[in-house]
């Protein structure tokens, strides 16, 4: 069977499985994407908060969840998961294990260290804007939240896309560790198919492509997105 | 807590520190003369050389590690060629398949560095080291590399560091570095917990120890700025 016909949409093609894999890939990255910007937020909000308290505890996630390879993160997150949350259920009296769905704990491992990531790029975003922009605001009778909303969160957001395109083409690249854990995503699904038909070169190779093409379409999308929310901005 | 555990674990883990030290250090070794020789390339070659580093870069930034090093260690080992040729003693095995991915890919990230770190040298040197009549290779070793290092070194860094985190996917191809022997520990006795402590403890100690000799050879560089 040629590559073509191996990779094709016709009968004993494997097109198929690989397209729903790579939609599977691009899922549980924007599943985990999203853990992240709620994590990240949050730890950003803890970083500058200048209690003592929240700091360290901001400083102590940042420094385990980027320090530690994200391999281990997830081997954590699979095995200690599902046992944290079934001696939880025992306290109200459920019996056995309950195994938690691959792809919640995938996005949740995935969105931790996305979010220790993102936790510097909202933060020095932040640290980025003008003081005086939210003197001004104050000045013209603005509320916390309103500064936030009209003035921080715009400008925050326009700072840190080009740190947040770094963050999500690792999350994207990041989801093939998840193959461990038995998520049919992109790589499992090549394994399996490199194992029945003993062509691994060529579903590794798909794979690997089928990512640049990912990649690629992110990327020039965040750059479209940088242009659209820096319009405002003196060149 | 279950201090013998947590014992017995620690020791296992250290015995296995070895191997990942080695697998970072081939690769960044050898990473970075390939980087250096493809910033060379990339900067001074003829337009299809120049074309062929950019899409080296693109296609080993675009795609992940993980997928390279199935690539290299499943894929290769499917031709007939590849088992004929001499390259085939290092290919079966698993840890020169890891140390060749990890070292093709470091040198795609590190190329990018080192040219960050060029360009940010600014022309006004260099004309000033012309001016003074210095030869090119002069230039490069008086002026050049020196101002490149210096913009280049924490950025390195980091990425000396993500390749620490980046060995413990040789695992998956039965290497048995820290991430391995703690997958395999995991596995035995269900305690995910203590042993993620252990193992994490190892990482964060090597990446302390990284951290803190770029920042000492920074300073070093940089003895001639402080006026303290």
């Amino acid at each position: 069977m040629d590559y073509f016909e191996l990779m094709g949409f016709g009968a004993g093609g494997w097109g198929p499985l690989m397209l729903k894999a790579a939609g599977m890939t691009v899922s549980i990255a924007v599943a985990g994407f999203t853990v992240g910007i709620f994590f990240g937020i949050i730890g950003a909000a803890l970083k500058l908060s200048r209690d003592p308290v929240a700091m360290t505890i901001a400083e102590t996630y940042t420094t385990i969840f980027r320090g530690i390879p994200e391999l281990l993160i997830i081997y954590l997150f699979y095995f200690g998961g599902s046992l944290a949350f079934s001696n939880f259920l025992h306290l109200f009296g459920y019996q056995g294990f309950f195994s938690i769905p691959s792809f919640v704990i995938g996005s949740i491992a995935i969105g931790t260290v996305s979010g220790a990531y993102q936790t510097e790029v909202y933060r020095s975003a932040f640290l980025a804007i003008d003081r005086g922009q939210i003197e001004a605001a104050r000045a013209c009778g603005m509320k916390g939240f309103l500064i936030l909303r009209r003035i921080i969160a715009p400008q925050v957001l326009r700072i840190a896309l080009p740190g947040l395109g770094n963050v999500w083409q690792s999350a994207l690249k990041e989801t093939t560790l998840l193959s461990v854990t038995g998520l049919v995503e992109l790589l499992r699904q090549a394994s399996v198919g490199a194992g029945s038909t003993r062509e691994p070169f060529a579903f590794y190779l798909t794979a690997g492509a089928i990512f640049l093409v990912i990649t690629s379409i992110s990327g020039w999308g965040f750059e479209k997105m940088e242009k659209h929310f820096s319009r405002s901005v003196r060149k | 807590m279950d201090l013998t555990f947590l014992k017995t674990t620690t020791i296992s883990l250290l015995s296995s520190v070895p191997l990942t030290v080695s697998l970072v250090a081939i690769s960044l070794a050898c990473g970075l003369v390939l980087a250096i020789i493809l910033t060379t390339a990339r900067m001074l070659g003829p337009a299809p050389i120049v074309w062929f580093v950019k899409s080296y870069i693109f296609v080993f930034r675009g795609t992940p590690l993980l997928v390279q090093i199935f690539l290299i260690y499943y894929g290769l080992g499917q031709f007939e060629a590849v088992r004929g040729s001499v390259f085939w003693v290092v290919l079966r095995e698993p840890f020169w398949c890891a140390s060749l991915a990890l070292m093709l890919n470091t040198a795609a990230y590190t190329t990018e560095i080192i040219r960050g770190g060029i360009q940010a040298v600014p022309s006004g040197q260099i004309e000033a080291a012309r001016a003074c009549g210095m030869s090119n290779l002069t230039l490069v070793r008086r002026i050049l590399a020196p101002i490149a290092l210096r913009q280049a070194l924490p950025i390195y860094g980091s990425e000396v560091i993500l390749m620490i985190k980046a060995t413990s996917l040789a695992s998956v191809i039965t290497i048995l570095e820290v991430t391995g022997v703690a997958h395999k520990i995991i596995s035995a006795s269900y305690r995910p917990v203590e042993v993620f402590m252990c193992a994490g403890a190892i990482y964060l100690s090597l990446n302390f120890l990284v951290t803190r000799a770029v920042s000492a050879f920074e300073k070093k560089l940089n003895k001639h700025l402080s006026h303290t």
